[in-house]
């Protein structure tokens, strides 16, 4: 269970000095950029140009896009916007998914079973079915167009998610390790708190990943849920449109700067998504 | 070491998941089945109309015709993606630094916003000046705004680029799992590239392969945004999905006791489809019909089992 990546000769791989599976690879992660090098291109060329003229090296360069996004309080307030309620979001998923996944994967108890789908079920409920009793609920409590309320509404389909994850790796971890923990006189909030969770962090960093994911490319219920004061990136995104139609330079450059936040966090989490899951059996 | 504790006090550990759900998604669920059953007219004038609603819905051609969209688009997506992901995590490099900017790039479209996949692709594929349109018209006519085929080809391709990466990642975490004990087995078995994938690798990405297929199945069955920004539903009716028509009925409609007997429908839909995937994933698996149990003596299992599978072969 410890280190499973160790530099073996895996099967299928010996004798070969032509590497055809590392060049496959390259190859299609060339294919796969091509929409994403399209994104940047767009977010440097010239609003007429793009709807215009066919070009895969642009003629003409132009970084008004990234200016006007960094000068305007509308569009960096938005991304701020998003980032808050992303990491509220992600720490209180996480958060109280922590016992729950705990609780499914050392217990039985009554009802576990139809509580653990009961819980998925949430992640399939189409975001369009709760727009308007959301919209009605966060309204009556205050909580309209603020990050809080989009926090909230997006543990929706983050917390059974968080469960479901980490319940994966909380049951790679042996049960013998609670056992001893509590032979030893820790008692259970000091065992979770610095034994377990540490243990497991690998999954809490990919969890948090997911977390992060979900909720930072959502759109429907961000947009209920807030108004002009905590507007998300992707909502304002959606509402930029001027005389002549989208202005899609801009659009193209908050769509570039919007995959940097997730990039960063990837890579926090790129040694978890490798090596974390072999902890857990998921 | 497989032997679960009996212990209702478990429940206060799951209290605070509990709580969190129920105030998320029952309160406004229930808010919704109270729609579905009453007719609006003002706000002190409601009529108790029954399943009126539910039976304009079930009935209604246009809804139905977007209901075998969505089935034949999230069939079609899933018959590629999983493999298609399985590929992508078998050739992704695992060490060094090759690895960590492979995770990356693979990554890379997941954390893009879908309005923005929708916006991204929505020039990409314009046959005058998209590079994908462009290119199809080299081979042959492309018309992403005038040809049904050509639109519900882009939405297919899009949702594969988009979500590929996802079931890449989980079968790429779900292959770094597997102790090398069991590939030199195999190796000294002299089992080939194929079983070392049926006998060895497969059994165990099982979960990680139901992880993806469920929440690609639940997505796609949900997508709005992007064929939203892509095509909006069109040409025609050809890309129109349930939730494009529920956004229209809910939002400019307005039409609040329809569009709510639709999302209890469509809940329901997915619930069935989801939990039918689940129990036959995990049918094998386990003695009752348990979600979360199994794992621990599957995992055992398969260490007596395995290596003994790629000998006979």
């Amino acid at each position: 269970m410890s280190d499973t990546m160790a530099p073996v000769a895996r099967a299928g791989q010996k004798g070969s000095y032509f590497d055809w599976k590392s060049w496959l690879f390259w190859l299609i992660m060339a294919i796969w950029s091509i929409p994403l090098l399209w994104l940047m291109s767009m977010s440097v060329r010239y609003n007429e140009d793009i709807l215009t003229v066919f070009e895969i090296i642009p003629s003409r360069v132009s970084f008004r896009g990234y200016v006007e996004f960094f000068s305007e309080p509308l569009w960096y307030g938005a991304l701020i916007n998003s980032l808050t309620y992303t990491t509220l979001n992600m720490i209180l998923s996480v958060a109280v998914a922590l016992p729950a996944a705990y609780a499914f994967s050392r217990f039985t108890f009554s009802g576990d079973k139809h509580l653990f789908f009961w819980l998925l079920t949430n992640r399939m409920a189409p975001a369009a079915v709760f727009l308007l009793p959301f919209f009605q609920m966060y309204q009556a409590l205050g909580l309209f167009d603020t990050t809080y309320a989009v926090a909230l509404a997006h543990m929706l389909f983050n917390v059974p998610l968080a469960v479901w994850i980490l319940e994966g790796f909380m049951s790679g971890v042996p049960r013998q390790l609670d056992e001893i923990a509590e032979i030893d006189g820790y008692s259970f909030p000091r065992f979770f708190l610095t034994i377990f969770i540490p243990m497991i962090r690998a999954g809490i960093g990919v969890t948090a990943f997911f977390a992060f994911m979900f909720s930072w490319v959502e759109l429907l219920i961000a947009k209920t849920l807030t108004g002009p004061q905590a507007m998300p990136l992707a909502v304002q995104m959606s509402t930029t449109s001027t005389a002549a139609g989208l202005d899609w330079a801009l659009l193209s450059a908050a769509g570039v700067i919007a995959i940097i936040p997730g990039v960063v966090v990837i890579w926090f989490v790129r040694n978890y998504i490798a090596k974390g899951f072999a902890l857990g059996r998921v | 070491m497989n032997t679960k504790k009996k212990n209702n006090r478990a429940w206060f550990l799951v209290l605070p998941v509990v709580i969190v759900v129920a105030f998320t998604a029952i309160i406004p669920l229930m808010t919704v089945a109270n729609y579905s059953v009453q007719d609006v007219l003002s706000p002190t004038n409601r009529v108790f109309v029954g399943l009126d609603f539910f039976r304009q819905i079930a009935t209604d051609p246009s809804i139905i015709a977007a209901f075998q969209r969505n089935i034949i688009f999230s069939t079609q997506i899933l018959a590629i993606e999983i493999p298609l992901g399985i590929i992508i995590a078998k050739l992704m490099p695992r060490q060094g630094w090759k690895a960590a900017a492979a995770l990356v790039i693979v990554a890379i479209p997941l954390i893009i916003p879908w309005n923005v996949v929708g916006t991204t692709w929505r020039v990409f594929a314009r046959p005058d000046v998209g590079l994908l349109g462009v290119t199809i018209n080299q081979f042959r006519p492309f018309d992403i705004g005038n040809t049904p085929a050509d639109a519900w080809f882009t939405m297919v391709l899009m949702d594969v680029w988009h979500w590929t990466p996802l079931v890449a990642l989980l079968v790429y975490a779900g292959l770094r799992a597997i102790p090398d004990a069991y590939y030199q087995a195999a190796s000294i078995d002299g089992a080939s590239a194929m079983s070392v994938f049926r006998f060895v690798e497969l059994p165990k990405l099982r979960r990680v392969l139901m992880i993806a297929l469920l929440l690609r199945f639940m997505d796609s069955f949900m997508i709005y945004a992007e064929p939203y920004i892509l095509t909006g539903g069109g040409p025609g009716t050809a890309t129109e999905v349930m939730s494009i028509l529920l956004a229209v009925i809910a939002v400019i409609q307005f039409d609040l006791g329809q569009a709510a007997a639709f999302s209890l429908i469509y809940f329901l839909i997915i619930q069935i489809f989801s939990f039918i995937f689940f129990t036959v994933l995990t049918l094998d698996q386990r003695p009752g019909p348990t979600p979360v149990k199994g794992k621990g003596k599957r995992g055992k299992k398969h260490l007596a089992e395995e290596p003994t599978g790629v000998t006979n072969e």
